[in-house]
């Protein structure tokens, strides 16, 4: 028999266990958030440290909001995964203090928003937050942003930009002036829809624009083909050009002999057209070969836009392959981290057209451009301005694959 | 002691709220069939609307509603990168919480979906979200992030470049997912409470949109999960992924199955309706109709009648024999799969026109309603009300 005393001790033992447990008390002390943090960055893909990242959210959410730049700067350096469980802990603080108080520690974000050593997912998010309660912060932050390691906060510079430019270009006697808005404007701008944009109000100004050099699409290609590719079953063979690359070499290809051929596009953004040299061709392979030099090693990102099955190879190191055939393309469709090296890198593309006789099936062709992960064109040191590689695109078959 | 009284509320609202929960894609039980509830059949921008949300962003993802709250996903930046999960009070719309992913697989989606195509689901304890990027995510009700998951760090190749779409459902203690492209496919059961892999089944390596359904076999560990593709249909013992049955004949790649009882009833060679004794082999083919086969949305089976949506043709055949009763022409073409309450079918077309047919020996339109805005998604019944999203706004119709 227990005393009606200890009976209540006991229950208020229990609540007040249960009221921690449900509710902690935002009094945590910097080390206990940075080892929340810390679990929060060892989540890892298949569901790895889902346990222990759900207790530790619950309790970094109850965190202080003066603690909010701390959190955003668990941001840096982390995995997606991370920035997603840390992103929406940051939500979970903010909402709470907007709702309860109507404000965050404006000073401290701001600061956070303009340093750009943190992560720029992080920058936005304290930014958003910050339009939340004083929506003049976009005014003092934004027209400063044109070359922001953050592409969201260059998107809303160049808008900025453009809308300028805009009123300028309608009242007749002051396009000049417009056209150096937009020269401004393009030279920060890292999204295909504004970078089009620009682009048309610069050539209706009489401007001449080299879309391929702003993206970094590379223009200069070597082309084989074609080789079989009936039932698909090309996609899985290794056709010659996949375990050596020479250029003056023919093979036996799908209808007789098959040799590498010159290939300069001239289209804006950057279309490999294989339906031009070889015409509308169905169940087939083709390779694509390109040249990338570079004085130093450097990350970078290929981004292909491709709607057939293909595969791409780095220097002879297949980076990733995709049997997906005619569902749709946009630049930047897939994106492809890899590490150039000094001098002469070698990129070869797989390009395989399937067999469907239906008129939106035609296209066998591919876009491919080298940037950082902004989206910045990375040019390789031997590309030469497109007018001038256009002109000088050797017509003969050579061991070079020309300049990009 | 703030969060026991809000458990205890919670429980509560259960309690005295008069309706049942609207948890998952077409309902509590995939049916999309709310038989008890009474929905009003005229509203307009300015008439019998209880409310109308902003959402932020765009979504043909449908809502759900779990006790007093509303949920649902949009998605929203560039490329539609950015994912959201928003909680409306279902009394007054008033935003209770939202939270925001960054997408980690691709966004690329047809221009008629979004990233935010999956109707969320629910167990009535958590939310699970998951989106065209293949990011998984499972939120309290209180908007506390439990888990996540981004499926593509794991399957590289499951993305489609005309976006993915399958809802997933909640069997017992396992919430079960269809990934199906024509690079990468699998179909995953995951634990609820942590969201690791239960088990792993390859899946066709073809585009396939529709949706997991159940059927009950009287106890968790018998319940079957059915998938269907252009291989054919499935079932699945929900705990582990065992392979119960096969029914190999192409089925279609968009409107999903539905059950009613033990039957269910799938888009394959216009529409099969199939009878599955729990504990038995395989199932018993009971009719096959290619005159009753829908387009996009899911067929409805309510009171030994089904009904197909095919165009803007909509067909209510005999349940048990497949014999066409009735058909009426509606206007417009639907994604939305049409729902029923109180002896009427709603059905939404893309332009945002919610049309009430009333259920008889003939189907008789009896209002037709517009909200002026595209509505891909299907919509939503509880207590008395219907939820309904476009790519803007979530309203309420109901009276206030």
């Amino acid at each position: 028999m227990i005393s009606p005393f200890f009976s209540r001790l006991r229950s208020g033992f229990l609540l007040c266990f249960l009221s921690f447990a449900c509710n902690p008390p935002s009094f945590a002390q910097t080390n206990d958030i940075q080892q929340w943090i810390a679990i929060l960055r060892e989540v890892g893909p298949g569901g790895q440290g889902n346990v222990e990242a759900g207790r530790a959210w619950q309790l970094l959410a109850n965190s202080d909001a003066e603690e909010l730049p701390a959190i955003l700067a668990g941001l840096n350096g982390c995995s997606p995964l991370a920035a997603n469980w840390l992103g929406s802990a940051v939500d979970a603080i903010a909402e709470r203090e907007v709702t309860r108080t109507g404000t965050l520690p404006v000073q401290r974000l701001e600061q956070f928003v303009l340093n750009t050593r943190h992560d720029s997912r992080a920058r936005r998010r304290a930014f958003e937050w910050l339009m939340q309660v004083d929506q003049t912060v976009a005014d003092r932050v934004i027209p400063q942003m044109l070359n922001d390691p953050g592409v969201e906060f260059r998107r809303d510079a160049v808008g900025r930009l453009m809308t300028e430019a805009d009123v300028l270009f309608r009242d007749g006697s002051r396009r000049n002036e417009s056209t150096a808005l937009y020269r401004k404007a393009l030279g920060g701008a890292r999204h295909e829809d504004q970078i089009k944009t620009i682009a048309e109000r610069l050539r209706e100004l009489g401007q001449e624009v080299d879309l391929p050099r702003h993206f970094g699409f590379l223009m200069t290609w070597k082309l084989i083909a074609p080789f079989d590719n009936s039932n698909g079953q090309g996609f899985f063979v290794a056709y010659p050009p996949e375990k050596k690359i020479q250029l003056d070499a023919s093979y036996e290809g799908k209808a007789g002999k098959v040799q590498w051929v010159d290939y300069s596009s001239e289209d804006d953004y950057g279309m490999i057209d294989l339906n031009q040299p070889f015409g509308k061709l169905k169940g087939v392979v083709g390779y694509a070969c390109a040249e990338f030099t570079s004085e130093i090693q450097q990350q970078v990102q290929l981004r292909l836009g491709c709607k057939n099955a293909w595969k791409l190879w780095l220097n002879g190191k297949l980076l990733f392959e995709r049997a997906e055939y005619h569902q749709g393309t946009q630049i930047d469709q897939y994106t492809l981290p890899a590490v150039i090296q000094p001098g002469r890198n070698i990129i070869l593309v797989k390009l395989c057209q399937n067999e469907d006789s239906v008129s939106w099936t035609v296209h066998w062709q591919f876009q491919l451009r080298v940037c950082d992960a902004t989206g910045t064109a990375i040019l390789s040191t031997s590309r030469a301005h497109l007018q001038a590689a256009v002109r000088s695109s050797p017509q003969t078959n050579s061991v070079e694959t020309g300049s990009n | 002691m703030r969060n026991q009284v809000r458990i205890a509320l919670f429980f509560l609202s259960f309690a005295c709220l008069p309706g049942a929960d609207w948890i998952r894609f077409r309902g509590p039980d995939g049916r999309g069939v709310a038989a008890e509830e009474e929905v009003l059949l005229e509203w307009n921008e300015g008439t019998n609307i209880a409310w109308k949300a902003e959402l932020p962003g765009q979504g043909i993802s449908g809502p759900i509603v779990i006790g007093d709250q509303v949920v649902v996903t949009s998605c929203s930046g560039y490329r539609q990168g950015r994912l959201h999960v928003s909680c409306f009070d279902a009394e007054t719309g008033q935003k209770r919480w939202e939270r925001q992913f960054w997408a980690t697989g691709r966004t690329m989606a047809h221009p008629k979906t979004t990233t935010a195509a999956a109707t969320p689901s629910s167990d009535g304890q958590r939310i699970f979200a998951h989106f065209s990027t293949n990011d998984m995510v499972c939120l309290d009700l209180e908007g506390n992030l439990l888990w996540l998951r981004g499926f593509l760090l794991e399957y590289p190749n499951a993305s489609g470049s005309l976006g993915l779409a399958s809802s997933p459902i909640v069997v017992g203690q396992t919430l079960v997912t269809q990934i199906e492209t024509d690079s990468q496919s699998v179909g995953l059961g995951l634990d609820v409470n942590t969201g690791q892999t239960r088990w792993a089944v390859d899946r066709p390596q073809k585009n396939n949109w529709t949706s997991p359904v159940v059927l009950r076999g009287g106890a968790e560990h018998s319940d079957l999960v059915v998938m269907q593709s252009s291989d054919g249909l499935k079932a699945y013992r929900a705990m582990t992924g065992e392979e119960v049955w096969n029914f190999s004949e192409a089925c279609k790649n968009i409107p999903s199955s539905t059950v009613s009882g033990n039957t269910i009833y799938v888009p394959c060679k216009g529409l099969t309706a199939l009878r599955y004794e729990p504990g038995s082999d395989f199932p018993e083919l009971l009719w096959q109709e290619e005159h009753l086969g829908p387009s996009t949305p899911t067929p409805l089976s309510y009171d030994d009648k089904v009904y197909s949506l095919n165009g803007s043709i909509l067909k209510c055949a005999d349940a048990n024999t497949g014999q066409l009763d009735w058909r009426v022409r509606l206007k417009g073409n639907f994604t939305s799969s049409p729902v029923m309450a109180g002896g009427h079918l709603y059905c939404f077309n893309e332009q945002g026109v919610g049309q009430v047919i009333e259920l008889g020996d003939k189907g008789r339109v009896v209002a037709t309603n517009t909200l002026g805005e595209e509505i891909m998604c299907s919509p939503a019944i509880a207590n008395d009300a219907l939820y309904i999203r476009s790519f803007s706004h979530l309203w309420k119709i109901a009276q206030k």
